[in-house]
């Protein structure tokens, strides 16, 4: 049996769509998209439905992963970094949703297309970047000299610290999107090894595809804390200048 | 041998560099619970860092996948 672990990334067109020589049609990822912002909607819609002083299941569980999110940012960044909570929330949510609605048989993982993380990535850079030219002016060219380093040290010091700076978006967006990939793909290659193999041996990779869909569950909250706290490392960091 | 064959061998290769990050993942693991086991009242700020230093290996192991992933994008 012909078998591609990589197929279910392919993306179709469902809607053409063209927009002054852009294509942005309909596929299946965009719809993916509402979907996941639906469902945040949903889920904050139901737990701020019926507010209690004693916390219901769903209000309980927003509760716990707002001060969490809270206390990382405020961690890392300092008191200025209050401002960004809403960010960082809503950019832990996206991925986190879009990471468990992917798990679904038949859905599709968004954070499994390169363009989407990127996308986040380079949003996430830019808005440090702007961040350090706000707050330090022409200053900022700090981030590039750690404190402390000689001078006859900075030629080698401050490319060291460019090449680390560029490596910062891609590495984030490189992460999200392999680690969503490679599991998928091995999700993938496990059920083509059941469907290959029939029912006398195929049941062993079948029963592995159990344990492999809980490790994905947990590698899917594990990426979106990543993400966010490495957001709020590097936004702390352009902030406060290695301090 | 061709490049076809070549390619495949050129994968199987960059998905050997995930050794690597697995004895960084297997360092890094390891280390937090000796830090814990030492002083366990330090394990909520050991743990974040723990994290990031995880992301930050197995990142490295999936570079090679995504060079994988390129040398099967060349492979005709």
């Amino acid at each position: 049996m012909e078998h591609n672990p990589l197929e279910h990334f392919l993306l179709f067109k469902i809607y053409n769509l063209q927009l002054m020589g852009l294509d942005i049609s309909i596929n299946k990822a965009v719809l993916m998209m509402w979907l996941v912002t639906v469902s945040v909607i949903l889920f904050f819609m139901a737990a701020t439905r019926r507010v209690t002083l004693v916390p219901g299941k769903i209000q309980s569980i927003a509760e716990v992963m707002l001060d969490f999110l809270k206390k990382m940012t405020l961690e890392n960044m300092g008191e200025k970094g209050s401002r960004f909570i809403p960010f960082i929330v809503t950019l832990f949510f996206f991925i986190l949703f879009s990471n468990l609605l992917g798990l679904i048989p038949g859905f599709y993982t968004v954070t499994s297309q390169l363009i989407v993380t990127a996308g986040f990535a380079i949003v996430v850079y830019a808005i440090s970047l702007g961040v350090g030219i706000y707050y330090h002016g022409a200053g900022f060219y700090h981030i590039l000299i750690p404190p402390g380093t000689p001078f006859w040290l900075l030629p080698l010091m401050i490319p060291i610290e460019i090449v680390s700076q560029l490596a910062r978006p891609i590495s984030l967006a490189v992460r999200l999107f392999a680690n969503m990939t490679a599991g998928h793909t091995v999700l993938g290659v496990l059920f083509g090894m059941a469907l290959g193999l029939g029912v006398f041996i195929g049941w062993l990779p079948f029963t592995l595809t159990i344990a492999i869909n809980g490790l994905e569950l947990f590698i899917a909250f594990i990426q979106a804390y990543i993400f966010t706290i490495l957001t709020t490392v590097y936004l702390g960091d352009a902030m406060n200048l290695h301090q | 041998m061709d490049a076809s064959s070549a390619a495949l061998i050129g994968m199987g290769i960059a998905a050997a560099g995930f050794a690597g990050s697995g004895i960084g993942i297997g360092y890094i693991f390891g280390k937090m619970i000796e830090s814990v086991a030492r002083q366990p009242q330090a394990e909520a700020k050991v743990s974040k860092y723990m994290w990031i230093g995880f992301a930050l290996v197995e990142a490295i192991a999936l570079y090679g996948l995504v060079i994988a992933f390129i040398v099967m994008g060349l492979r005709k």
